[in-house]
């Protein structure tokens, strides 16, 4: 039972590791219907963000959780401001182009942003500091439930509610469905397009900037690389759970971070993908939308 | 019409003038010896690879300064693999069409392979610094390939033995990367255990490299009662797999390879690396020629050589020096220069066995100790 319940948290845990980047491509995929692989890379400049000012900070002698709560800041601006420039430069000229060209742009980027980051920082591994502080009240828990699990699980939900609600029963929220509706028609009845996208953006990369510096210090190393795998599986998480839904995306992640713990647990590490992808498959076939996504039928 | 036309014209024009511009370029550069260094120069592993290009770069510089061999200078042309066998394939193809001579190369085992078929067909001795897999050289189908490591079987042969002999332990975990490094090392300690009858082998999987977190397998071998861990791959998901461990409160020991045996390991694991064994090339630090390539690669790149550097240069001077005794750039003469001639490196004096192994070089236990590596005698 004790080992059930270890392989359950570890699933849940994976589960709000993919869910915090998944949210920001389902987010993107809700509003434009573009799969934003640049996303990934966010995530990792995020987490480069933060493991710079961590470390400025550290030496100064600054207090840990004012070295979180600084850091975290300074990756959400900086990610955002990235985000935002990203899908200006990349994907704005493309708005009307066919589906193919901004997806290919979205790669390119992706690409782009690695190396950048490969050149302007280092090939290798780096350690990332544990930001997150020891809470006395786990100890006993400590093979179940870590207190940087804890708060990547609390994280995952809060944003997860923040996020509905900010799309249900804001301004802003009404702009970004009627945006994601019919662009057109949006347009004409005075939605500024333009800037609902690029909020889109900035908020979609705020979010892969908070998975950054969470998922980090609970890995506790990074290099440039890591935005792409991780991306992968959010992606496949996203799709899973129904691309453009926000509670779909959590669901998936959950559900694809649950099967991969279980596989290792009771079959073989061997299998870990093996299983997950072949339950994507599976789920597709029957709900070709995703687990909560509408499937939709063609405009004719 | 006729506008498109002229359009035509000046692209084909174009086009020309780069196909001649090319053709000369390699005309002019065809009085120099070619030396290939290829591996992963970029991508996650490119620290195994770029310090033995640097390396190379330091003797091919010592070469020149003297000469050249044959009285001709020696020109690196490096391509990078990232480390992966589908890229490989192209590296060697375009390392071909240079026109390089020997090629030192390439890093990571899975990619060499791929390689070498290309390398071979073209009549192209191929030496690596860094490619362990036993397949390379036992298998008998690359009569171009040398090494100047000891492959891995020689590895996990160590492993195994010091872990039932010498620390004692019947249980033993065996983990690996499901890469043609990691794994085979696995197999081959998985299949060293068993045959030695003194220990039994009750775990015995894969992990995804670059999963966000390894908790599901680490408590699988914690439930699996094994007293140590023997893990095949590189230090990324080393430092992972031990950082976990070690918070979950597990002591279980853990025993690597030289692709953990790398400072980025202890640097990224931090105090949770304490205590962890893995095997590495022995050390020559005694040796005057090992200790003046260190000062000479930090005074040059301001840095500390790569775990791979010292065999990077002495496969570049094996190389080197093979073409020269051989007294020509012929296929069949440098292999036998390879063979017979001893040559002085910093590893020690070595030549190559028939399969391709380099004699006289073999591997170390290290413990890490107070964030360092040190050797076990």
């Amino acid at each position: 039972m004790e080992y059930f319940l270890e392989l359950f948290m570890g699933g849940l845990i994976r589960g709000s590791i993919y869910a915090l980047i998944a949210l920001g491509y389902t987010m993107v995929y809700g509003i434009i219907e573009l799969i934003n692989f640049a996303h990934g890379e966010i995530y990792m400049i995020g987490a480069f963000t933060a493991l710079i000012v961590a470390s400025v900070l550290a030496v100064m002698g600054v207090h840990q959780l004012a070295i979180l709560a600084i850091a975290m800041l300074a990756a959400i601006v900086y990610s955002s401001a990235y985000g935002f420039t990203v899908e200006k430069i990349a994907y704005k000229p493309l708005r009307h182009a066919p589906r193919l060209s901004p997806l290919i742009s979205a790669i390119g980027m992706s690409i782009f942003l690695q190396n950048y980051v490969l050149l302007a920082q280092t090939s290798d591994f780096l350690p990332f500091p544990s930001l997150i502080p020891d809470f006395k009240f786990l100890e006993p828990y400590s093979s179940i439930l870590r207190p940087t699990e804890l708060v990547i699980l609390l994280t995952t939900g809060v944003v997860m509610l923040l996020l509905t609600l900010l799309i249900k029963f804001t301004k802003i929220g009404k702009a970004m469905r009627a945006t994601a509706q019919d662009r057109t028609m949006a347009l004409l009845v005075g939605v500024n397009v333009n800037q609902v996208i690029s909020i889109t953006f900035v908020i979609g990369s705020a979010l892969a900037a908070i998975g950054g510096v969470l998922i980090a210090s609970h890995i506790g190393q990074i290099n440039f690389f890591i935005g792409f795998i991780a991306g992968i599986k959010a992606f496949t998480a996203a799709v899973l759970g129904g691309i453009g839904s926000v509670p779909g995306a959590v669901l998936g992640s959950f559900v694809l971070g649950l099967t991969e713990s279980f596989a290792t647990g009771y079959v073989s590490s061997d299998y870990e993908d093996v299983f997950a992808f072949a339950l994507l498959v599976l789920i597709l076939i029957f709900r070709p939308g995703g687990l909560l996504g509408k499937s939709s039928t063609q405009k004719v | 019409m006729k506008k498109s036309h002229l359009k035509k014209m000046t692209v084909i024009a174009v086009i020309c003038t780069w196909i001649t511009l090319g053709i000369s370029g390699a005309g002019v550069a065809a009085d120099t010896i070619k030396l290939g260094v290829a591996g992963a120069l970029s991508g996650d592993l490119a620290s195994y690879g770029l310090p033995i290009l640097k390396a190379a770069k330091l003797v091919v510089n010592d070469v020149n300064a003297k000469g050249g061999i044959l009285g001709k200078k020696v020109e690196i042309i490096s391509e990078d693999d990232m480390c992966k066998p589908e890229i490989a394939t192209n590296t060697a193809t375009k390392l071909v069409s240079e026109g390089v001579t020997v090629v030192l190369g390439h890093v990571c085992s899975g990619a060499t392979k791929p390689a070498l078929d290309i390398y071979k067909d073209a009549h192209i001795i191929a030496m690596s610094a860094s490619a362990t897999s036993p397949d390379l050289t036992q298998s008998g189908k690359y009569p171009n390939f040398f090494r100047t490591i000891a492959s891995d079987d020689a590895q996990a042969k160590l492993e195994v033995n010091f872990a039932l002999d010498t620390l004692k332990l019947k249980k033993i975990a065996v983990l690996h990367d499901k890469g043609d490094y990691g794994k085979g090392l696995a197999e081959y300690a998985k299949g060293f255990i068993e045959k030695s009858g003194k220990g039994e082998v009750v775990f015995f999987e894969g992990v995804t490299p670059g999963a966000v977190d390894y908790s599901a397998v680490v408590n699988k071998i914690k439930r699996s009662g094994a007293q140590a861990i023997i893990f095949g791959g590189y230090h990324p998901e080393a430092s992972k797999i031990v950082t976990q461990m070690r918070k979950d409160g597990m002591k279980t020991v853990f025993i690597s390879d030289d692709g953990v045996k790398d400072d980025t390991f202890i640097k990224v694991a931090g105090k949770y690396a304490e205590g962890v064994y893995a095997t590495g090339p022995k050390d020559t630090s005694s040796n005057p020629m090992d200790k003046a390539v260190r000062e000479e690669y930090k005074k040059v790149y301001g840095e500390d050589v790569g775990v791979f550097s010292i065999n990077g240069y002495a496969a570049a001077q094996a190389l080197l020096n093979a073409i020269q005794k051989a007294g020509s750039t012929n296929y069949d003469a440098i292999i036998k220069a390879l063979r017979t001639d001893y040559v002085e490196t910093p590893l020690g004096k070595i030549k190559f066995d028939d399969r391709g192994d380099a004699v006289g070089v073999g591997f170390s236990m290290y413990e890490v100790k107070n964030g360092k590596y040190v050797e076990l005698k």
